[in-house]
């Protein structure tokens, strides 16, 4: 075939082949580019750390701050793909919200027995959740109603059966401790304590400062492992692709990235340890950030989803039935609000009406600073949870800080705005 | 003889690596009615977007004198300020608003911004007269036919004061009913005095109206004949008489039994559901033969193929489609695509890539099963794939990993026949595969459709360019209106035959 004689073909090559040395250094810049955001939210925590006089990184600031950051985390895992297929949804708040005051009406009011046991009742939860997104994926991917509009009027409804609910103003609670553990609690040390400096009691019978220092073992020893699995993990991949004759990316580069990475999750995983260890939620969004990570980049149906946000028709002319998938991405994007009402609900221990209100906004904004395009086809799961930290961080260190509240605002605006304008500008330059 | 009112000197039009016009020449005598014929790709849209400013002064070469005076036109108000009035063959209406809104838009009788109603309802109805519609002008667009739609464009350009109307295949999309008032309406005005352009393909039409012809073909102007010698005869061996260079990879046909079969096939247009699109149209194909669909823009050949590829097009679709002689069920896109059928569309920008990712991830789109394991896509798998269909079909890139948005026209159009040659059909439609694409690049495509027919791939070419037909197929349909109008060996086809049978077949029941 390529061999064959004919008119010699003249068109394409010249914009088509790069040379070799470019494509390494374009390589070099794609990679600056895809690390730049993280370079960003390092760059932000660093600020923080200082402007905070080092509270930012405190062992107790950094549960709380996953604590309270984490919903939106996991709720911009299912918008990253609503957004990714050409959509978007401005429901979630207000799910989540309806949710919360679900499970606590569940677990608190209503008599329903062994039906209250919060794992019976997060089941449900999730549930009604996949059913609420179903049904405004069905108008969404069925009828072609305009997912704005769709999710608008959700917004909206599922505030309001918030709110009728929970009885006007009224919360509801207290939700019980197990069901707290959710988003309070830490993973058991079933290694047990290691002591690095006993406490020491001075003679008015308190502790000294700086002593007593004990480390979480079990989360130390999960730390190392993800580590050493991380390291492995990568080496392997590389062998493979070199084995098959494929060109990897460069060495060095690829040590240096396993260990930054691999220091910063060490840093990190001995804070927790010399507190209180891993919070359970932590757990759940880092295995939810991971099963995502491996739907967008490795399964087809994820595959898929960018195929349709990129070009919805071709992808229909290829076999995909765009209509089916559109739905399950609005019944995944309801499952994950759900979860993010639940967090919610276990973080405040009560039901409150106005849960996650104007949460949507942080939301889409995670994603969009993590470089999604409102136009579909593009975005990455982890541009969505750096962007979701960013914002968590800024919240965070403003708070610390004692910025008003209105003008942490106007600085998550500016973000924003200045986030999304250097990546078109940088599209448009590259 | 009266007064010449546009002469077009010397126009040369060139696009980036095309030259759509070379040296054309037009001259047009006030008060005739002048009709510029030639295929698709011509040239005469062109030529007629110089002309109306469409394309500005300085963007082509050579001159157009109107009324005795040079003119530049630097956008389509200069052209229609001087009463130069085009209507094209999409219609230019807002369907949403009424019939007086439409034919006053941008040029609304109002005072200080605010819209005298009254005087444009008067002015709509004077002007609805005068094309012999009967219509209230507050009628919305959405609700009348496509015929009084081309009717209330006419309306419009008479608001602008036209001297010199221009119709771009005006009869396209209308009966023969409305075409036939249309042309009425175009003798009428004739007897006013006004000067017309039509451009057409239906060479009855031509015959009927026109004063003088003139054929373009290959960008260049043939010859202009004046009434007394006007004659289909004339005309299509004019339209066509091109050389047949040796432009084609040679091949042996091996052919086999029958692979497809379509039965009274037979579609309703999806928005305008009274209008019958396809007309029962029955068709075979065997393996390893190559069977062309010849026809003109808007005979529905397209519109049949997209149909038959899962519904993809259209409304009422009732017929049968037989796989080696089993009936099968082609009612979605990934059903067609189960039962070995493929459909590589004209339009590869809209329909065929994702422009936004590259090369790796559009080849195997089609066919993700065939790299995966249990819905877990194998990266290395994909990448030998995406790599092997690189180098089979010659697509010229850095890597797979470029942007199929930055490839030129050939390459992508490779990236689309990757994918579906990857899906592994056993039908392939190919609906205008070549076009938009380079010489060479089009060479390289016939040598795949050749290998594929070799491999006993039975295979659907659709095409405009009658010489690309003749040269690589081996059996010709000729489509025109929705129905199949001709069929014939491709060593007994020349495109006179072809062109015959699609101007003589007009409306005539295959």
């Amino acid at each position: 075939m390529t061999t064959e004689s004919g008119p010699a073909p003249k068109s394409g090559v010249a914009e088509d082949v790069q040379q070799g040395p470019r494509v390494a250094v374009s390589a070099l810049i794609t990679n600056l580019r895809d690390y730049g955001l993280i370079l960003a939210l390092i760059a932000i925590m660093v600020f923080f750390q200082f402007t905070t006089s080092g509270t930012l990184f405190k062992p107790v600031n950094l549960s709380n701050l996953v604590q309270q950051n984490s919903f939106i985390i996991v709720m911009a895992l299912g918008m990253l793909l609503v957004i990714v297929s050409g959509h978007i949804d401005l429901s979630v708040g207000s799910v989540a919200g309806f949710i919360g005051a679900l499970a606590a009406m569940m677990m608190v009011i209503w008599p329903l027995g062994p039906f209250s046991n919060p794992l019976v009742v997060s089941i449900v939860c999730l549930i009604v959740g996949g059913l609420i997104g179903a049904a405004q994926g069905y108008w969404i991917a069925y009828h072609r109603i305009p997912s704005f509009i769709v999710t608008l009027a959700g917004m909206l409804i599922f505030r309001g059966i918030c709110q009728a609910l929970l009885g006007g103003g009224s919360s509801v609670g207290p939700l019980p401790a197990g069901f707290k553990a959710l988003s309070s609690g830490f993973i058991p040390d079933v290694i047990g304590p290691l002591t690095l400096i006993p406490p020491t009691v001075n003679a008015a019978g308190k502790t000294i400062v700086g002593s007593g220092m004990t480390l979480h073992m079990t989360t130390i020893v999960l730390g190392l492992v993800a580590v050493l699995a991380y390291a492995y993990f990568g080496l392997k991949a590389r062998r493979t692709r070199e084995a098959h004759g494929y060109q990897a990316e460069p060495f060095t580069l690829f040590v240096i990235k396993t260990l930054v990475t691999s220091a910063l999750a060490l840093f990190l995983v001995y804070q927790f340890a010399s507190y209180r260890g891993l919070p359970i939620v932590l757990m759940v969004m880092g295995a939810l950030i991971a099963l995502f990570v491996f739907v967008t980049k490795r399964m087809t149906i994820g595959r898929r989803i960018y195929a349709m946000g990129g070009n919805a028709k071709a992808a229909q002319l290829s076999g995909i039935k765009t209509e089916r998938l559109t739905l399950m991405v609005f019944v995944n994007m309801g499952v994950l609000s759900a979860l993010g009402g639940l967090i919610i609900a276990a973080r405040l221990g009560q039901a409150v009406p106005a849960a996650g209100l104007g949460s949507e906004l942080d939301v889409i904004a995670a994603v969009f600073i993590g470089g999604a395009s409102a136009m579909g086809g593009v975005g990455q799961v982890i541009g969505a949870v750096v962007g979701g930290f960013i914002m968590g961080v800024m919240n965070n260190g403003m708070s610390i800080m004692g910025v008003n509240v209105d003008w942490q605002q106007v600085v998550k605006g500016l973000v924003l705005l200045g986030a999304v304008v250097f990546d078109v500008y940088n599209k448009n330059k590259g | 003889m009266a007064s010449t009112i546009l002469e077009m000197r010397d126009i040369t039009k060139t696009f980036p690596g095309v030259k759509a016009l070379s040296n054309v020449n037009l001259r047009v005598e006030e008060g005739e009615i002048h009709a510029v014929v030639g295929e698709n790709g011509a040239g005469k849209s062109t030529l007629m977007k110089v002309l109306s400013g469409v394309y500005a002064t300085g963007t082509y070469d050579g001159a157009i004198v109107y009324r005795g005076e040079e003119c530049h036109f630097k956008g389509i108000h200069d052209s229609e300020h001087k009463g130069i009035v085009i209507i094209h063959q999409e219609l230019a209406l807002v369907p949403m608003l009424s019939i007086a809104e439409n034919i006053f838009l941008g040029n609304e009788h109002a005072k200080f911004g605010v819209i005298d109603w009254n005087a444009n309802e008067t002015r709509t109805s004077a002007l609805l007269k005068k094309v012999g519609l009967k219509e209230d002008p507050k009628t919305l667009i959405t609700n009348i036919g496509v015929g009084k739609q081309q009717l209330v464009e006419i309306a419009k350009a008479l608001s602008k004061e036209v001297k010199l109307l221009i119709l771009d295949e005006p009869t396209a999309s209308l009966s023969e009913k409305d075409s036939q008032a249309l042309l009425d309406l175009l003798l009428e005005f004739k007897r006013q005095g006004m000067t017309s352009i039509l451009i057409s393909h239906k060479l009855n039409e031509v015959n009927r109206v026109a004063d003088k012809v003139t054929v373009i073909r290959d960008g260049r102007t043939i010859e202009t004949l004046s009434k007394k010698d006007i004659s289909e005869d004339r005309i299509i061996t004019s339209m066509v008489g091109r050389s047949l260079d040796d432009r084609y990879p040679p091949r042996e046909p091996k052919i086999g039994e029958v692979v497809l079969q379509v039965k009274n096939w037979s579609v309703y247009h999806p928005i305008h559901a009274e209008r019958q699109v396809i007309k029962g149209i029955d068709i075979k194909v065997r393996k390893g033969e190559v069977v062309g669909i010849a026809g003109l823009m808007g005979a529905g050949r397209t519109e049949f193929a997209m149909s038959l590829f899962g519904r993809s097009y259209g409304r009422h679709i009732t017929g049968e489609v037989l796989l080696k002689g089993k009936p099968i069920d082609v009612s979605s896109v990934s059903k067609a695509v189960d039962h070995g059928i493929a459909y590589v569309t004209e339009d590869r920008k809209t329909y065929g890539l994702n422009l936004i990712d590259h090369i790796k991830h559009n080849i195997t789109l089609a066919n993700l099963g065939g790299v995966s394991r249990h819905a877990v896509i194998d990266d290395l798998r994909e990448l030998a794939v995406a790599n092997d269909y690189k180098a089979k079909t010659n697509i010229r890139s850095s890597s797979v990993y470029q942007m199929t948005g930055n490839l030129s026209g050939g390459n992508q159009q490779k990236v689309v026949l990757s994918k579906w040659l990857f899906a592994n059909p056993e039908v392939l439609i190919l609906d205008e595969p070549t076009r938009g694409i380079d010489v060479g690049a089009k060479y390289e495509i016939y040598t795949i459709i050749a290998r594929l027919a070799s491999e006993g791939k039975a295979i659907i070419v659709i095409s405009s360019e009658m010489p690309e037909l003749l040269g690589i197929t081996d059996r010709i349909y000729v489509m025109n209106e929705g129905r199949m109008v001709g069929e014939m060996a491709a060593s007994d086809a020349s495109q006179e035959k072809i062109m015959r049978a699609i101007v003589r077949g007009e409306g005539k029941p295959s």
